[in-house]
């Protein structure tokens, strides 16, 4: 069965005939393009395809396209604007909290998700809240570090001008 | 300790620079194998065998190919009309490309749907009918050796049984006589169990034929792109695909860990999909198929050390069976079919040791890739430091005290071990010192005391490993008979900045960064001036790729040596400019300048610009080398990790309280990129100790097939980790440097294992295999109360 969905992705509005089987994840990399979302597995285990949905960090393998109907989504493509870093995304960078790349997208828009409801996260508490997004590479160490400085960054940016 | 001879704006050896291949990955710009879509193209579905082992009686297309979408169904039966139903293995042995009458192992490839998409596939392989006769697989490789075992391979000719090949080092009669002769003897029996390496991005490809052009372009996720396109040259040559026609692409790699060395199946029916339909086929693994083929370790080691009752190591022996599923289908040199197990015999100093290995077939998917060490190194280092352990706690003595009395001295060094390497450096007692002063050794020690006194169970546990990494010279070295050098290609364009490409393949080791701070080491043009590529056939020059721990050892050495290449020339061009003879011109990085006189110079820039603008007379223009590095030795790095650990007794959880990792890799490139190896390797020591593991049930089912149950450590279970450096410089390579990244996953595993062990010795219990989940630890206290 198709159906008609429109949703916003990215601040851009887009309208498409999707099967009600089709999943978010692969109507984002397959029917717009943009290849920065990943798979990783079948099971919702490892993260890669995490993107925000209405603010909310969702595992787009495991959610169906239609179901995104009327949604406002941001995948990496559209975190900070061309030619710029994110905070989260300079901390990556800064701390050497990414390898082969493949989880970070994900890690980072978890991130996002994780320091909007928690801006000044213990360690313990960063490693819970991204234990949904497994990383091959970096055992970890450095996306820790990553986002406490981001939590720093995010925290100064928040910060009333004297 | 390493000195930079750079400022930090060059950006050479020694300088935390960050990574210049972090932008496209920070911005979902990095380019994968399942990014690729080209114009037309088709996607394939592999249909697999549910069962272990059956006969297959029948295969009903039709079903398939009325599903919309379904163009094609592609069996073994078809690909025998080209001959390519079988591929050869790295090691003499034959994989089946697609069966045509028998699978032998679950989740093995039976065909391959084409479709316009791939939901269209996925409904395809649902649809068609295969019939199976189901047969009595053979699960446990002990009773591949019964009498009356069925014969697995009675398609290979002469092969009487499910024995596959014996390989023995060393010197029994002598390792039996001091083992009869020695004060104590240990032993045990240590399995290091099945595991996958589990990469976040699966293995995948899209081939695409041109039948106008006849070249077949490949992007396939593979860690050696061009011993792959020599690979596909020989295996397909008969049908017209000739090397000069194809071109391999490895594009931006989501881990490799060694699981991307093998030719999988599937690439080869994508390859031949493409051939005969002349459009781009594409194949992404799923996560359960990726779990379910491939592997590594599977060694049973049945281990033996003796020793003096003073403590002096005197002689081990190691006897393995080795389980290597349906093929041997183990990616390593050809002369070496148990790899590099032959440093077993540890960093330790003794005269007599014997290794042998017995490997069989059976009802499992093969493999035999690395999981992120250099060839079977992590089963050897396994072995001996679990062995050193337990001789310790026969002779009551500290297992720190027994190592630091039976290390190989530094300046032993280069050491012939008994099995026949030549170690090339280290200082192994400042090292494990360096441990010990680190984690606080001897005040955990009284803590341990005192915790024991109440009852409590802490454990300390250490490991002391020597890697040999960096395969190889082509003397003993090759893969298909093609030598393991690696090699570099350097062009200088005339404003001074560069483009360097290399035969090896990064897959998150970054190389983008630290090729160009060996090349801003050498000839003092600023890293950021610097362009790396590697991956693509048609331009990187040949290389046989990356793992092992080889870039560093064999490209990174061939990269320098290019340089100097420039270097000499460069001289020559400066003598000219400054109008003096090549002998009186000096080099410092970055500048030649004219002897006494340092105000007369020229930059490297200055130099390059001449190349090509003013160049004397009688010189070949341009400022470009290529070279080609056939590695003298292995490279030998090594480590001193320690593990604390606490148990509950209640439910047998473990808390690993701290760990330290002081590694000794030679001179450094990045530290930064190096410490973020190290973390990765240890969670990826972790991830066996303690979690993974591939379970078969007994009719050969695959129990843990997902990332649900097969536990891949999360940012929970993996530790705050501590890390340090000796710096012992490699004597051969040129840049004094060693391959690293393996190193942690190599010495994690023994270190854990010896604190667990250590913390539930009190119990009485001497030994467990590893993963040593919390379940375990709970039945090993059950049994001992």
């Amino acid at each position: 069965m198709k159906h008609n969905i429109t949703l916003k992705i990215n601040g851009q509005s887009v309208s498409a005939e999707v099967d009600s089987r089709m999943l978010l994840v692969h109507f984002i990399r397959e029917h717009l393009s943009m290849t920065g979302t990943h798979i990783g597995c079948d099971t919702s285990n490892c993260g890669a395809c995490t993107v925000l949905l209405n603010g909310k960090s969702v595992k787009s393998c495991t959610y169906l396209a239609v179901r995104a109907d009327g949604a406002e989504i941001t995948t990496i493509e559209g975190l900070s604007p061309e030619g710029t870093n994110h905070p989260i995304q300079q901390a990556f960078h800064d701390q050497h909290g990414l390898h082969c790349g493949f989880c970070t997208p994900g890690m980072i828009l978890r991130t996002v998700d994780l320091l909007k409801h928690n801006p000044n996260p213990t360690e313990s508490e960063i490693r819970w809240g991204i234990s949904g997004n497994l990383c091959r590479c970096t055992g970890y160490n450095n996306i820790v570090k990553a986002i406490q400085q981001a939590a720093k960054e995010m925290a100064k940016e928040k910060q009333p001008a004297v | 300790m390493f000195k930079c001879k750079t400022s930090a704006e060059v950006g050479g050896m020694g300088h935390s620079v960050k990574r210049k291949e972090d932008a496209r990955f920070l911005h979902g710009k990095g380019k994968y194998v399942d990014d690729v879509k080209l114009p037309g193209m088709l996607h394939m579905v592999m249909v697999r065998s549910p069962y272990a082992y059956a006969k297959i009686t029948s295969i009903n297309k039709d079903s398939a190919l009325a599903v919309p979408g379904v163009l094609a169904v592609i069996t073994g039966q078809d690909l025998a009309q080209y001959n390519l139903h079988w591929m050869p293995t790295l090691l003499s042995d034959t994989q089946m490309v697609l069966p045509t009458d028998t699978v032998m192992h679950q989740n093995q490839e039976v065909c391959a749907i084409i479709a316009t998409d791939r939901y269209a596939a996925a409904d395809g392989a649902d649809a068609i009918e295969i019939e199976y006769e189901p047969m009595t697989a053979i699960v446990d490789p002990f009773k591949a050796l019964d009498k009356d075992a069925p014969l697995l391979r009675p398609d290979k000719e002469g092969q009487k049984d499910n024995h596959i090949y014996h390989w023995e080092r060393g010197n029994r009669e002598k390792t039996d006589a001091a083992i009869a002769k020695a004060d104590v003897v240990v032993t045990e029996r240590i399995y290091l169990p099945r595991i996958h390496v589990a990469s976040i991005e699966t293995c995948g490809c899209v081939a695409s034929y041109d039948k106008d052009t006849e070249k077949l372009l490949v992007y396939l996720t593979t860690q050696a792109p061009h011993a792959i396109r020599t690979v596909v040259a020989l295996v397909a040559g008969h049908v017209g695909l000739s090397e000069e026609k194809i071109r391999i692409i490895s594009p931006d790699i989501g881990g490799g860990f060694g699981g991307k060395v093998p030719v999988y199946p599937a690439y080869v029916v994508a390859i031949a999909a493409t051939f005969l339909i002349g459009k781009p086929v594409k194949w992404i693994e799923d996560r359960s198929e990726n779990l379910t083929n491939g592997f590594a370790r599977d060694y049973h080691m049945d281990c033996t050390l003796a020793a003096s009752k003073d403590g002096k190591i005197q002689a081990f022996k190691v006897k393995t069976l080795a389980d290597h599923g349906y093929t041997d289908s183990s990616a390593n040199p050809s002369k070496y079919p148990t790899g590099m197990f032959s440093i077993c015999t540890g960093s330790y100093d003794y005269e007599h040791a014997f290794a042998e290995l017995d490997a069989v077939y059976t009802n499992k998917a093969p493999g035999g890739v690395a999981y992120r060490c250099s060839f079977r190194v992590t089963e050897a280092v396994h072995a001996i430091e679990r062995m050193v352990d337990k001789l310790a706690h026969k002779l009551d003595m500290d297992p720190a005290m027994l190592r630091l009395n039976n290390f190989i001295k530094k300046d032993q060094f280069p050491y012939a071990s008994p099995l026949g390497w030549s170690y090339d450096s280290g200082d192994y007692e400042a090292t494990l010192k360096k441990a010990m002063e680190m984690v606080g050794y001897d005040d955990f020690k009284k803590e341990q005391a005192e915790k024991r006194k109440q009852g409590k169970l802490m454990g300390i546990g250490i490991c002391t490993f020597t890697e040999v990494v960096g395969a190889g010279p082509s003397k003993d070295f090759d893969i298909l008979g093609i030598a393991m050098f690696d090699s570099a290609e350097i062009r200088v364009h005339p404003t001074g900045k560069a483009l360097a490409r290399f035969g090896t393949k990064s897959q998150g080791q970054g190389h983008e960064t630290t090729y160009a701070q060996i090349l801003a080491e050498e000839l003092g043009i600023p890293y950021t001036d610097i362009e790396i590529e590697e991956g693509d056939t048609d331009t990187a020059p040949y290389g046989l790729g990356t793992y092992a721990s080889r870039s560093t050892p064999t490209a990174g050495a061939a990269a320098a040596i290019a340089a100097r290449k420039l270097r000499d020339k460069g001289k020559k061009i400066a003598a000219y400019l400054l109008e003096v003879s090549e002998e009186d011109i000096e080099w410092e990085v970055g500048k030649y300048f004219v002897k006494g006189a340092p105000d007369k110079s020229k930059t490297i820039q200055d130099v390059v610009f001449a190349a090509y603008t003013n160049i004397p007379p009688g010189m070949e223009p341009g400022f470009e080398a290529t070279h080609y590095y056939d590695p003298p030795n292995l490279t030998f790095p090594n480590g001193a990790y320690i593990c604390v650990v606490e148990i509950d007794k209640e439910t047998g959880v473990i808390d690993v309280k701290r760990f330290v990792a002081i590694d000794d890799c030679g001179n450094i490139i990045n530290p930064m990129i190096v410490e973020g190896q190290i973390h990765g390797g240890l969670t990826q020591g972790i991830a066996p100790a303690m979690y993974e593991a591939i379970q078969y049930d007994e009719e050969g089912n695959v129990l843990n097939g997902t990332l649900m149950d097969y536990l891949v450590p999360t940012a929970v279970e993996s530790p705050h980790w501590e890390t340090g450096h000796t710096i012992t410089p490699s004597p051969h390579h040129p840049l004094g440097a060693k391959g690293v990244a393996e190193s942690p996953t190599v010495g994690a595993p023994p270190a854990i294992a010896n604190a667990i062990i250590d913390a539930l010795s009190p119990l009485g219990i001497q030994h467990l295999d590893i993963p040593i989940s919390p379940d375990k630890v709970w039945e090993a206290i059950q049994a001992h109360s």
